[in-house]
């Protein structure tokens, strides 16, 4: 359900595990529903021995998807109008990463409210993997 | 580049779905999604990112007859040395004017935006590389704009 913005204040915070030890098939399942067969996600001979990483790493792209399953999980389905992020670190099989989302700010537009959040997603160690923001509609 | 046509399916939205993780079953049952505040199925938020299922020549998957840069009898099918590490996805902004459901049938089109350049001490020079890529519905309304940055490293990205 959308959110209202006369239960909301700045600095409420919604956090979420995202995954917990994500597995290699996960990152390959991401590649086949989105097409970016990129081998730095699913080779791990290709990644090891040209590339010089450690080992295949996820694709931003499932962080944003998993950090996207937490924001819609808090501010309800279809109310989106924005959701960017930077990547920041590698993320990488065995990764456990929780999400979390902080209000940063409410607004009124042509009658309609919005919330607008930032967003920081952190592997087990602590470690931010993408930092965002995100704007949605929310009930008055 | 040239415009691509994106039919947006039930059932790969529920693909998607599954990859991410997400069981919301506003992403795979009519029924649940019509009773949810989406009124309808609709696609998770990074969903417009699978275009590249649809865009014919996307050069991050495999094509018959054409040398591939992953591994097979060696460690990469490419004779000649790639001139970097590759790239990474640095950053991704959407902007939703609607959200987008099955039975729409999409329009893409991407235009290069701004180029720039940094040192780091973690992967030597980044060289940024901005697209944005609209795209529109069966009625030609715009319905999701997206940025994507891409970074090109010097050297592959040093583990902290």
């Amino acid at each position: 359900m959308a959110l209202n913005a006369s239960q909301l204040k700045v600095g409420d915070t919604h956090s979420e595990q995202i995954c917990d030890n994500l597995t290699r098939t996960q990152i390959v399942q991401y590649a086949g529903a989105s097409g970016d067969y990129n081998p730095l996600h699913t080779d791990e001979v290709y990644t090891t021995q040209v590339a010089g990483y450690p080992s295949v790493f996820a694709h931003g792209m499932l962080t944003m998807g998993m950090t996207g399953k937490a924001l819609t999980n808090y501010v309800g389905d279809g109310t989106l109008t924005k959701f960017g992020v930077r990547f920041t670190n590698q993320v990488w099989p065995g990764d456990t990463l929780t999400a979390t989302m902080t209000v940063a700010g409410m607004r009124n537009e042509g009658g309609q409210n919005f919330v607008d959040l930032t967003i920081s997603t952190v592997n087990q160690d602590g470690k931010e993997v993408m930092t965002g923001n995100a704007s949605a509609r929310v009930n008055p | 580049m040239a415009k691509i046509t994106f039919p947006v399916e039930a059932s790969h939205i529920m693909m998607f779905a599954r990859a991410i993780g997400d069981t919301n079953p506003v992403y795979y049952d009519a029924e649940a999604a019509k009773a949810s505040e989406a009124g309808r199925i609709v696609a998770p938020p990074s969903f417009a990112q699978s275009v590249a299922q649809f865009n014919p020549d996307y050069f991050l998957r495999p094509k018959p007859g054409v040398a591939w840069f992953g591994s097979g009898k060696t460690a990469t099918g490419l004779t000649e040395k790639a001139s970097s590490s590759g790239g990474l996805h640095a950053e991704q902004h959407f902007e939703f004017h609607r959200h987008i459901s099955p039975g729409d049938v999409l329009t893409v089109e991407s235009k290069p935006g701004k180029i720039w350049e940094k040192e780091s001490k973690r992967a030597g020079i980044l060289k940024f590389r901005e697209s944005v890529t609209e795209y529109r519905d069966q009625a030609g309304n715009l319905v999701i704009t997206a940025t994507s940055v891409g970074v090109t490293t010097e050297r592959p990205v040093a583990q902290s």
